[in-house]
Formats: C-alpha cells, sequence, structure tokens
C-alpha cells in the first residue's frame, strides 16, 4: 500500500476505502452527508470479466472480489471497468489494489469470533458499518437492508453491489396544530387555568389534622 | 479519461500496419484476377510486409509501456473466453506471425500455385496466406476497439460507431501509407491506393463525424444522485477524501485546458480527414511522392490527435465521486 508524502505538500496513495462529504440542498437548509466508498463486491462485477490474466476474481464461496497481486499484469482496465472507482493502482508496486473485505481477517480463527469482521466495520465508532452475509435472508444485514430501505449504488449499471448502503435516519416527530392546543381545556384558551390566588388561605393554613 | 500515449502509439501504429496489410492483399487480390499488373510483385509484397511487421512490433513494444509488470505480459491471453484484452493479446502477434510468413514466402519466392485454372485468374498459396492475414486484420480491429466498446458505463465508448471507426481510420492510414509505398516499389497502383485511401478516408469521415454529433448529445446515465443514492437537485462534493490527488484523479480526467480539448477536435478533423484527402488527389495526379507520404505523415499524427481526443472525451461515472478536493 503505497503512502507517499503523508504529512508533505502532496499526500497521495493508494485506499481501501475513502470518506468523501457531500453537501445537500442550499443553504440555509443544507446537510452534509458523509459518504464510505469502497469496493461494493459486486454480484456481477463488471471488473471481473475483462481482466486479461484472470488475476481479478469473485470467489464462488463468498462472492468476495480480489486481486491476485502475483498475476496482475497492472493494465488498468479493469480500473476502467468499475463504475465506482473502486480500485487503484499501486503505484509502487504497480498492481492493482481494492478492498479485500479484509478477507485474511474475517477467516482468522486466532481471533475472537466478534473480531472476524472488517477492519472498518470494527473501527466503526457509532456502528455504522454492519458486515454479515447478503445472502442469508435472516441475517442482520439483510434484515436491516430490507426492514430500513437499504438501496445499491449506481443501480443503472446492473451490477448488483453485495455492500447497500441505508438511508440516513432522523428522529422526527410531525406536531399537527391542533394538538398545541388542549381540546378538552374549558376556557379554549390556553395559559388560563383557574389558578388558586397565592395570598389566600388554604385548608393546610385553616384545619389542622 | 487520461489519454496515455503507450495505448495511443498502440492502436495508431497497429492500425496503419493492419491497413497496410489489407492494402497490399488488395492489390494481390486485383492481381489474381489480372486487374493490375505488378511489376517485381515479391518483392512489393515483401518489402510491403516488413513495412506493417515494423508498425506491428512498434505498437507491441508501445504497449509495454502501458504494463505495471511488463514481465508477466504472458499471462493476459489467459482470460480470451471473456476479456477483449486478452484476445487482442492473442490476435496481435498471431497476425504477426501470417505477416511474417507471408513476406517470407515473397521474400524467397516460395509461391506454389494451388490452384490452376484458365489464365489469368491465379490461385497462389500466398493469396490464401493473405485472406487469413486479411481476416485477421480485421479480428485485430475489432479486438482492440471492443475493447473500449464493451465498457457499457463509458457512454462515449459503448457503441459500434467505435469499432466502425478503428477499422476505417487505421485501413485509411494504411492506404494511404501503401499509396506512397507504390510510389517507389510499383507505381502503376498508386492511383489504384490513392482511390482506395479518398475513398475510406472520406468514408472514416462520415462515420467518426457521426459518433463525434452522437458524443455531443449523450444523456448520462449516472448522477451524483445516483451515485449516492439521495434524492435531491442539489447536491455538491465538498471532500473527495484524498487531498493530494489520487490514482482516481490521475487517471481518468484528462486535465487539458478546455480550449485545447475543443481545439484537438478541429486539429484532428482537419489533419486525420482534410488534408490527407488534398494531398493524396494532388499527389496521385502529380504522381508527386513527397505530397503522398506527407499525406501519411499528416494523417498519422492526425491520428494521434484523434486517439487522444477519443481518450479524453469518455466521461467515467467514477468522476461523480471526485469533483472537489
Amino acid at each position: 500500500m503505497s503512502d507517499d508524502n503523508p504529512y508533505g505538500k502532496d499526500p497521495t496513495g493508494t485506499f481501501f476505502n475513502r470518506v468523501q462529504s457531500f453537501e445537500i440542498g442550499t443553504y440555509p437548509n443544507t446537510e452534509l452527508v458523509h459518504f464510505p466508498k469502497s469496493c461494493l463486491h459486486c454480484e456481477e462485477p463488471p471488473c471481473v470479466p475483462v481482466c486479461p490474466t484472470g488475476a481479478s476474481y469473485k470467489r464462488e464461496e463468498d462472492g468476495i472480489v480480489l486481486v491476485d497481486y502475483d498475476k496482475c499484469i497492472g493494465c488498468k482496465y479493469c480500473s476502467w471497468a468499475c463504475p465506482y472507482g473502486a480500485r487503484e493502482l499501486d503505484e509502487h508496486q504497480k498492481v492493482m489494489k481494492k478492498c479485500t473485505l479484509c478477507v485474511d481477517r474475517i477467516y482468522d480463527e486466532a481471533l475472537p469470533e466478534e473480531e472476524r469482521k472488517p477492519s472498518c466495520v470494527l473501527a466503526c465508532p457509532t456502528n455504522a458499518r454492519l458486515f454479515g452475509d447478503v445472502h442469508d435472508s435472516e441475517s442482520d444485514v439483510s434484515v436491516t437492508i430490507r426492514e430500513e430501505g437499504g438501496y445499491q449504488l449506481m443501480p443503472e449499471w446492473g451490477t448488483k453491489p453485495a455492500n447497500h448502503y441505508l438511508p440516513r435516519r432522523k428522529t422526527k416527530i410531525k406536531i399537527h396544530e391542533d394538538e398545541l392546543i388542549r381540546a378538552d381545556n374549558p376556557l379554549k384558551k390556553e395559559g388560563l387555568k383557574p389558578k388558586t390566588v397565592v395570598d389566600d388561605q388554604t385548608l393546610d393554613d385553616v384545619t389542622s389534622w | 479519461m487520461h489519454p496515455a500515449f503507450s495505448v495511443i502509439f498502440l492502436t495508431t501504429l497497429i492500425g496503419a500496419g493492419q491497413g497496410l496489410f489489407l492494402a497490399l492483399f488488395t492489390a494481390q487480390s486485383y492481381a489474381s484476377v489480372g486487374f493490375v499488373n505488378i511489376e517485381n510483385p515479391h518483392q512489393f509484397y515483401a518489402y510491403g510486409s516488413v513495412i506493417v511487421l515494423a508498425l506491428l512490433a512498434g505498437g507491441l513494444v508501445a504497449s509495454f509501456f502501458h504494463l505495471g509488470h511488463p514481465e508477466r505480459a504472458w499471462r493476459s491471453a489467459a482470460r480470451w473466453r471473456t476479456s477483449w484484452l486478452s484476445r487482442e493479446v492473442i490476435v496481435l502477434p498471431g497476425f504477426m506471425l501470417i505477416v511474417f510468413i507471408y513476406a517470407a514466402m515473397h521474400y524467397f519466392n516460395w509461391d506454389p500455385m494451388i490452384i490452376v485454372t484458365q489464365e489469368p485468374l491465379q490461385g497462389q498459396l500466398s493469396l490464401y496466406v493473405g485472406i487469413i492475414g486479411a481476416l485477421m486484420s480485421f479480428a485485430l480491429f475489432i479486438c482492440t476497439a471492443m475493447i473500449y466498446a464493451c465498457i457499457k458505463f463509458l457512454q462515449e465508448w459503448h457503441n459500434p460507431l467505435t469499432v466502425i471507426n478503428y477499422i476505417l481510420l487505421g485501413t485509411a492510414s494504411g492506404f494511404t501509407l501503401a499509396t506512397a509505398y507504390s510510389t517507389f516499389m510499383a507505381p502503376n497502383l498508386v492511383t489504384l491506393f490513392g482511390t482506395w485511401a479518398t475513398i475510406i478516408t472520406l468514408t472514416a469521415f462520415i462515420s467518426r463525424t457521426a459518433s463525434l454529433i452522437r458524443n455531443s448529445r449523450i444523456k448520462y446515465k449516472s448522477t451524483l444522485q445516483t451515485a449516492i443514492g439521495v434524492r435531491h437537485a442539489t447536491i455538491e462534493q465538498k471532500s473527495m477524501g484524498a487531498m493530494g490527488g489520487s490514482y482516481n484523479t490521475r487517471e481518468y480526467f484528462h486535465n487539458a485546458k478546455m480550449s485545447v480539448f475543443k481545439s484537438m477536435k478541429w486539429i484532428f478533423l482537419t489533419l486525420v480527414f482534410l488534408v490527407p484527402v488534398i494531398l493524396l488527389t494532388a499527389g496521385v495526379k502529380q504522381e508527386n511522392t513527397g505530397a503522398l507520404i506527407s499525406a501519411f505523415i499528416i494523417q498519422y499524427l492526425g491520428l494521434i490527435a484523434e486517439r487522444w481526443f477519443f481518450f479524453a472525451q469518455a466521461n467515467h461515472p467514477q468522476n461523480l465521486y471526485y469533483q472537489t478536493v
């Protein structure tokens, strides 16, 4: 993984995962969406069949799209064939690099089971990233995608990404106008409840129990 | 896309080589039925094929500069079932082999008659090798063009016109080269080659202009809305996740000034079509070798500009994610 001038003028390098920011709307009605972007491990990966050497492949058993760095000739053709720009050529090793879904972690039996997840999923402080089997309809990720409206990026190209994005969730309450006024207020006017006068005597002052 | 000179030289050099071979084969098939008479046919075909081989080899060398690991290039023949690039990698050396055999047969004057019919019909073995070569030349054009035309989200390329343009532009430059070459080796073929070169150049002008018109009206299927999946008319990128640029900003943007990009279109339209047609017409009429040689050189330089524009014009959907630092 190249990491050139990390503290210099023009830091550059190879990334598996970038977080980009997009501003939605016009001021003052704007929202900033932080958008994490990595390989989506498509079910129909357009980058795989174009590879002339077979270095780029999709694993039968779990559908992870990987690059065999020893076979890659660095022709960049697969990166042209990815509409998401998920693949990046390593400027020093001269082979194509991409997100591996931390394939070495997720099957590592030396790790405790709850840590057998991609590093980005473990690192996310708000648990915004979920990891699981999208082919298992009852897995957490499948249920979340199904029930919270998970969507795919650029569906127009038929790549069927396995990675889904969830729509942003906001906690909102809708208050209707009639809810602001107490319908059962006998005076029909808020704030004018019958109140006792503070100076008057109360029962507590005149009686003793 | 960022135009890489390795690929520009690869496609233009082999295109001219393939076209020149088609021109030589055209002459031979004309000669086989007695339409034309060539004085030293074997010498003419042999030296012509050597030029073809030189152009193909030049393209092959240029292509190696495109690779990160040229020493592993042999691996790229593996996936011919799915990859047009792999198919090109197989067809190009195969075509070179056929051209080499064709050249050697003519150079050593080993050309047995395999079909004997009445004069002037002739059926030498080299003619059949030539047929295979011509078919491989077309196959190579299709492979080269399909590398670009098969990527469906590069909408400027994903069109049959891409294949037609590669065939016509390569053949045009090959026939123009054949016209210039024949002034030295077979002066009575200058008119034949010159006429074909003009016709093919004009046909290529029509198809290339058609693709320019089509590309100027493209409606892109991907938008920022589909790219990040937010349905709002106003979305503006605020950061791309990399400050000093990355592979994604270097590989997919031509980074040329808009004025350069726009003028390149007029430069190539002039150099590939207008000037060569004038020089070919004048050169053939006045039998002017200088004009015909410059017709090829100018057309070839124009094709370099054409290929540059071809790559620069292609707008990759990933660019939606890289609009601001």
